[in-house]
């Protein structure tokens, strides 16, 4: 079916309206479409990446207008499993919300969490830099919306500063974009692409400032230090559903970095050389040591999930900052487990948060179901700080084989190691203190102990965990088909070709335009 | 059986436990029993196979790409190891069947030992490096797990922390050394890497991986200076004290130089480190031990002390060495375990492991006392057990060694390790089971059933016979000396006897054993000086370290994020217009392709305005009416600005966004006082100042710059002026832009705004659901109110007004697709018309005359623009294809139908519904600090004209 690339989409932004529209007061109603719609969503992205799985590159050309003068879809590899992975860790998110009964704790979450998909799902298909922004915005506006839900001071003031750090952010994207645009004359990516290359010798400032201003648009997303304020607050703070899905949202950064930098402005690029490749790697080593000095230092559960989140996205910068085949088919392995870790951490955070007065790493009394939530607390933090056996080790071990021949082997290697050791502390600690310390003091005589966590929250975390052991098992996989994507992103011509080639509307016209 | 399965077996095996815990604690360590059991028979059936000198290999492809793949191979080195594993595994679990009580989670215990069980047979089994780090790494994390088992005890916790902190150090720096290693040979697989000793000897890297690997091996092995993890280790239950810490996953380091061997054994910088760390732990080792008054604590340091022997064994890089060392691994697993599992027979029976509270256990506890005995004599090196013969050829080995060019060193630091060794096992024996019986015991000690005394005996047995009759062990110690050594060195001709004749080894053995006896009798002095000597604690000091480390990274963290988003708004200004200046200053610069346009007095004068209204803003902007002025000024300039480049739509469109926001603030600031207090520091507006002055001149700089120059080829919106009206069918070109050409950014953009009111919606409803509801009940105006409520001329004036707002609405939005107009303006016309209904009328008067939600009139409109996008999928098009028609009506003239218009309808209503939502939701909060609104309009409200209330006459 040829409309089948615009359903991740349209999909969620039909069934978002309709809920809104007709079943605003009901939350079961609400819950069996969303979750209805998230379970077709499953369907559609794996039946687009079995698609894109040869290499094939599907366009759509919204209004039927070719590319650059309308707005394209592209579904590649890259693009399509971005939507895979993130409508598998929609549906698990999901259901924990449900599970948890988070979804009514106030108005709205399931048809802002449907257009908040939208927002992803249309920034990693959109062939368009403004439809990008447009994207970037619907799901930051979403976004906002989730992070806010349900309230409460603390995550009212999170929330205002998270919006207003992506406001500059939204901003500077407005300012690359015309920058873009004044130089090149277009926003389609794959045309833009070929006009980079129009761009003699003589004049490079103006491309070189477009390209490291949308740069630092992406990194902002990314989390990238110093770009990064706005995260451990907002995601600490949300509420831990919406926490775990946006552990797709700093992927958004990422996977926009890895499309415009090995297409637009690669690294053979002449105009723009010495920009991003010098500035890259600094900023995502010191984002990875950051980070998991986080997790040693924060005296939060939450935080320390949420600066983990800051070291892995540094570790999958760390690997795209290099720029080679090898290294960018490893961060896109990290990417998958960084997402699936980061979520399944929030989850259980909050699982933890259940059973205690708050999340402070101090000794309160063992929760219930204590064993189960540590058992699965001990796989996340195993996973985060990539420790063997799960796939952030193998992840780990792909980075540090992809920086071998790089001058700066020594820095990398000596701060992802070094880091991992810090985050193993962090998490040692944390979980000692929570888990096993807690059976050192009891419940206050009287005091109301708390309910256990629904089952389906604990399937919701054990099925992400599954998909963890699943990403490690079949690594090989995996990483073999991360492998072919990466070199696909550094062969970009039949994306390029197949996207400016296609004739549209009134395509004739166009060529008497040129 | 295949090697898969031997080591698959304990981890799926590891279900079992946690699964059978509530059948009992027979059933719990009955299944563990019989899969270890299994796993004991699978190895044996690849006996005959490595006896024949055949290397049992298995292989499945995991990561091809990267080099690690699920390879197996057995060789005798492998097979004496997992041999090890699995055999004191069953007597491991059969002891701690019977030492673990009713109150301990079993089932959780023998599933932590299962993993660590399958991660120590995958070491041995390994013949890929980077499955081995796998491996490596799960045995300390398994070993975290056990060591923590007692979770209420706080030595319980610091110790598994140390040891996870110490062992995953050392696991990290050997991920280094084995990729380095792995790029140097090509393969990552061991039998590979094993064949390129030159080649890695001679690579600028060898050292860098040496270090790292051997980082990994004596941090795990507790190696000086890393041995002090393992006394701490001992928290743990004795069952795995003796498994993990003395019998195996200590052992693993010890594997690991064994395996690597060939390789990288035989260089100086192997000899000097691994021959020195190795003696240095084992006199330290030793010595420490004998002064310990907690039985496992002196096993633990006697433990560390041997791995030092077999370490240094193994760094002479002499193939006897590598002979001795797997000789006395054999031997040390046997004693040590057996005596590990006797201290914990005495701890359980006597209630305590102090020493100095023990003695004259000998009449109380025969058994335990034999076994005991029999072990500690063997670990002393008395003839006919076995400690004693491989003692010797230790000694014999040291003999030969030449370290620092000195050829006295190590022959007398051997002597010194082995007398303190040797007084060691004489104080353990005699102190504990001589002297007198006391009466003082924590519980009467006698010996255990056979549950717990049955696993040590047998491996007493083994001690005695292989002490007798040590030619038994050397045909299997030599084959798996063989496949240490690999190409590298022949087997050592010489063999194990009892007698080697009057040889200088003999002689240290017997001043060994003769000073430790001597060192029993003065022991309580030295202890006295023991006591009066400083000593640097290990565990404060690593304590220390971890704790300042801890103390730094919350320096570093808490302090950059402490929620001042000021700052963080400033870090983020300078990185972009430092990142932004970095790339203009390496960049090459032209002439500019455009002239200037001239400065006409009517841009001036706006440009003036503009400038003096942002100016005021900056300086005047705690006054918050007067600040909403004037970005209404700067609103209302820009709209001016959009006319004056000739774009209507775009000036429409800014013009009645701006009437909406500043209403809808106005509305906020209700809420509000009237001022901003000051809440900076001047320091702090200086550098905010300095900041966006910085950014603002960039933001010049970069406008200025491309607004002289051309774009690189001809621009996309030729194609749009050239096909707005062929192919949108419309001349206005934006309004094609917006619903045809890039319809799919507009369906964005409304679904955005749609988003924005719903969450405006949400977040009152959750503001009113909390502490803000009564904040607001409470509420007192500061200020008079207005007496008129709903003054009467804006009442009749807004209501005569709407018909007309409506039908202007009406009309833009028909003309939009030609003249400057469309959906969106006519959505926040028509929204205009009906705020001012409730700003005239009142909020009640007019919510009650709505018909529809606006909910869903925001999705209805999102609806609609979708559906209208999939209705093209029915005529084969893509999302948002659009078509026109021109129809005729008769008395009507022929106009145009678009479907694009069918898009439109879905802007408008989304543009309405959201605006009008954003308005109910302050409107709800209005009414809430309002009081109940009056149905009626143009009402007086008499709480103007009542008195004051005293208090406040009073201050008055």
């Amino acid at each position: 079916m040829i409309h089948w690339i615009v359903a991740p989409v349209i999909l969620p932004a039909l069934v978002a309206p309709f809920i809104v529209l007709a079943a605003r007061y009901h939350i079961g109603i609400q819950r069996v479409l969303s979750l209805a719609g998230v379970v077709a969503l499953v369907i559609i992205a794996a039946s687009l990446a079995w698609q894109a799985s040869d290499g094939t590159i599907t366009l759509y050309q919204m209004g039927d207008w070719a590319a650059p003068f309308g707005i394209v879809l592209v579904g590649d590899q890259l693009s399509t499993m971005m939507v895979l992975l993130t409508s598998v860790l929609a549906l698990f998110v999901l259901l924990y919300a449900i599970g948890s009964g988070w979804d009514d704790r106030g108005r709205h979450f399931h048809a802002l969490f449907q257009f908040q998909l939208m927002g992803i799902m249309g920034a990693f298909l959109t062939g368009d830099l403004f439809n990008l922004f447009v994207f970037f915005e619907v799901l930051l506006i979403a976004s906002y919306g989730l992070m806010i839900h349900a309230g409460g001071n603390a995550r009212l003031k999170a929330g205002v500063q998270y919006v207003l750090f992506n406001l500059i952010g939204s901003t500077l994207f407005l300012f690359a974009l015309g920058s873009i645009y004044a130089e090149t004359g277009t926003l389609n990516m794959a045309d833009l692409a070929n006009r980079v290359t129009l761009i003699g010798p003589e004049e490079t400032v103006g491309i070189r400032i477009a390209s490291v201003l949308l740069l630092m648009v992406f990194a902002i997303k990314a989390a990238l230090v110093p770009l990064h304020f706005w995260l451990p607050s907002s995601y600490a703070e949300a509420p831990a559903p919406v926490a775990a899905l946006f552990a797709i949202m700093t992927k958004v950064g990422a996977y926009a970095i890895i499309r415009v930098y090995t297409m637009i402005f690669h690294p053979e690029l002449e105009a723009t050389a010495g920009l991003h490749d010098l500035w890259l790697l600094p900023a995502a080593l010191i984002s990875l040591a950051i980070g998991m000095t986080g997790v040693l230092a924060a005296k939060k559960l939450d935080r320390v999930v949420a600066f983990s989140v800051i070291g892995s996205m540094g570790m999958v910068m760390i690997s795209i900052s290099l720029f080679t085949p090898e290294s960018i088919s490893a961060a896109l392995y990290y990417i998958v487990h960084s997402t699936l870790a980061g979520a399944t951490l929030f989850l259980i955070s909050d699982l933890v948060r259940t059973g205690r007065a708050n999340l402070d790493l101090t000794v309160q009394p063992v929760i219930s179901g204590n064993a189960l939530t540590a058992g699965m607390f001990f796989v996340g933090a195993i996973a985060m700080a990539g420790l063997p056996p799960l796939s952030g080790f193998l992840g780990k071990l792909l980075v540090l084989d992809a920086a071998f021949d790089n001058d700066k082997m020594a820095w990398i290697w000596a701060i992802v190691l070094g880091s991992s050791l810090i985050s193993i502390l962090g998490f040692a600690r944390a979980g000692s203190i929570v888990f096993w310390k807690a059976h050192s003091v009891s419940h206050e005589n009287g005091a109301e102990v708390p309910n256990a966590p629904s089952p389906l929250a604990y399937a919701a975390v054990g099925g992400l965990i599954a998909l963890l052991v699943a990403h490690t098992v079949f690594a090989g996989q995996v990483h073999g088909y991360t492998f072919k994507m990466a070199a696909g992103l550094f062969a970009p011509e039949a994306y390029i070709s197949t996207v400016v080639e296609t004739p549209g509307k009134l395509s004739d016209a166009k060529k008497g335009d040129h | 059986m295949s090697l898969f399965y031997i080591v698959a077996l304990p981890f799926f095996g590891a279900l079992l436990p946690g699964l059978m815990n509530s059948a009992g604690r027979a059933a719990t360590a009955g299944v563990t029993f019989t899969v270890t059991l299994a796993a004991f028979v699978g190895l044996l059936t690849n006996l005959p196979s490595v006896l024949a000198g055949e290397v049992v290999m298995a292989r499945v492809d995991w990561m091809p790409l990267l080099g690690l793949n699920f390879s197996l191979m057995l060789d005798g080195l492998g097979f004496f190891f997992a041999l090890l594993i699995l055999g004191i595994g069953l007597l491991i679990i059969a002891y701690g069947r019977n030492y673990l009580s009713r109150d301990d989670n079993m089932g959780q215990f023998f599933t932590y030992l299962l993993l660590f069980q399958g991660a120590m047979v995958g070491i041995v089994l390994s013949d890929n490096i980077l499955l081995l780090l796998v491996f490596w790494e799960l045995t300390s994390l398994s070993s975290f797990l056990l060591i923590g088992y007692w979770k209420h005890l706080p030595e319980g916790r610091q110790g598994a922390r140390m040891a996870l902190t110490v062992t995953g150090m050392g696991g990290l720096a050997m991920i280094g050394g084995m990729l380095i290693l792995g790029q140097i040979a090509g393969s990552y697989d061991l039998s590979v890497i094993l064949q390129n000793r030159e080649l890695i000897q001679a690579d600028p890297l060898y050292v860098a991986a040496l270090i790292l690997i051997l980082l990994g091996c004596f941090t795990k092995s507790a190696q000086f200076p890393f041995h002090f993890w393992l006394p701490h280790a001992m928290a743990a239950p004795t069952p795995v004290s003796a498994y993990l810490h003395s019998a195996t996953m200590v052992k693993a380091g010890i594997f690991l130089m064994a395996r690597m061997w060939p390789v990288l054994s035989g260089t100086p910088e192997w000899f000097v480190i691994v021959t020195t760390a190795g003696l240095i732990t084992m006199v330290l080792g030793a010595v420490i031990a004998l002064f310990k008054h907690d039985l496992k604590a002196l096993l633990a340091f006697s433990t560390v002390s041997h791995l030092g022997l077999i370490t240094m064994l193994l760094g002479t890089g002499t193939a006897f060495g590598a002979m001795a060392a797997m000789f006395h691994i054999l031997n040390h697993a046997t004693f040590k375990a057996a005596l590990f599992m006797s201290a914990g027979i005495i701890d359980h029976e006597a209630h305590t492991r102090d020493i100095r509270r023990l003695g004259g256990l000998r009449k109380l506890m025969p058994i335990t006392f034999i076994i005991a005995s029999l072990a500690a004599l063997s670990m002393a090196g008395i003839p006919l057990l076995n400690g004693f013969l491989s003692k010797e050829m230790m000694l014999e080995e040291a003999n030969h060694t030449v370290l620092f060019n000195s050829p006295w060193l190590v022959p007398v630091l051997a002597t010194v390790g082995s007398l303190f060794s040797a007084a060691y096992c004489f104080r353990l024996i005699g102190h504990v089971f001589f002297g007198p019986v006391r009466d003082d015991y924590p519980a009467k000690p006698h010996d255990p059933a056979a549950g717990l005394w049955l696993p040590p005996a047998i491996l007493v047995v083994l001690v005695v016979v292989i002490g007798v009759a040590p030619f038994l062990a050397e045909p299997f110690i030599k084959l798996v000396t063989a496949s240490v050594l690999g190409d590298a060195a022949e087997v050592p001709k010489s063999y194990f006897k009892i007698w080697h004749g009057l040889v200088p080894a003999l002689y240290m053995s017997i001043v060994a054993v003769v000073g430790g006896l001597i060192m029993l009798l003065i022991f309580k002095p030295s202890l006295r000086i023991w006591d009066a000597m400083p000593r640097p604690e290990a565990k404060v000091i690593f304590e220390a370290i971890v704790e300042s480390v801890a103390k730094l990274a919350r320096a570093i963290i808490l302090p950059l994020h402490n929620g001042a988003f000021s700052r963080y708004a400033a870090i983020a200004a300078i990185t972009m217009v430092a990142v932004g200046y970095h790339a203009w200053s390496t960049g090459t610069i032209a002439a500019p392709t455009r002239e200037m346009q001239p400065a006409t007095p009517v841009a001036v004068g706006g440009w003036l305005m503009l400038v003096a209204a942002t100016a005021g803003m900056v300086m005047m902007h705690r006054n918050r009416l007067l600040s909403l002025i004037l970005i209404g000024i700067v609103g209302l300039m820009v709209s001016i600005g959009f006319v004056f480049f000739s774009a209507p739509d775009l000036a429409m469109t800014q013009f009645t966004v701006e009437v909406v926001t500043i209403i809808l603030l106005l509305l906020a600031l209700n809420f509000l006082p009237n001022r901003t207090p000051v809440e900076s520091t001047v320091l702090r507006r200086v550098r905010d100042t300095s900041v966006a002055i910085f950014g603002g001149l960039a933001t010049f700089a970069l406008s200025y710059h491309y607004m002289l120059r051309d774009a690189v080829t001809a621009p996309i919106s030729e194609f749009h002026l050239a096909n707005s009206y062929k192919g949108g069918g419309g001349t206005n070109v934006v309004n094609v832009i917006l619903v045809d050409f890039r319809g799919f950014d507009t369906y964005g953009e409304i679904i955005v705004l749609g988003i924005a009111a719903l969450l405006i919606y949400a977040l009152t409803e959750t503001l009113l659901g909390g502490p803000v509801r009564a904040h607001l009940l409470n509420r007192k105006p500061d200020q008079k109110r207005a007496g008129n409520k709903h003054p009467m001329m804006m009442v009749v004036l807004t209501r005569v007004i709407m018909p007309v707002v409506l039908l202007v609405g009406f009309y833009i939005f028909l003309r939009g697709h030609n003249e400057p107009g469309g959906g969106f303006i006519a959505g926040l016309i028509v929204s205009i018309g009906v705020v001012m209904q409730y700003m005239a009328s009142g909020f009640g008067w007019a919510s009650a005359r709505l018909r529809y939600p606006y909910h869903g009139v925001i999705g209805a409109g999102v609806l609609i623009a979708g559906l209208t996008g999939i209705g093209s999928w029915f005529v084969g098009k893509p999302f948002l294809t659009s078509d026109f028609t021109y129809v005729r009506i008769p008395p009507f003239e022929e106009f145009e139908l678009a479907t694009a218009a069918l898009f439109d309808l879905g802007v408008f209503l989304a543009v309405v519904g959201a605006v009008m939502l954003s308005l109910e939701s302050f409107s709800r909060l209005a009414r809430q600090s309002g009081g109940p609104d009056s149905e009626h309009a143009l009402d007086i409200d008499p709480s103007r004209d009542d008195p004051k209330e005293p208090a406040e006459k009073e201050a008055v």
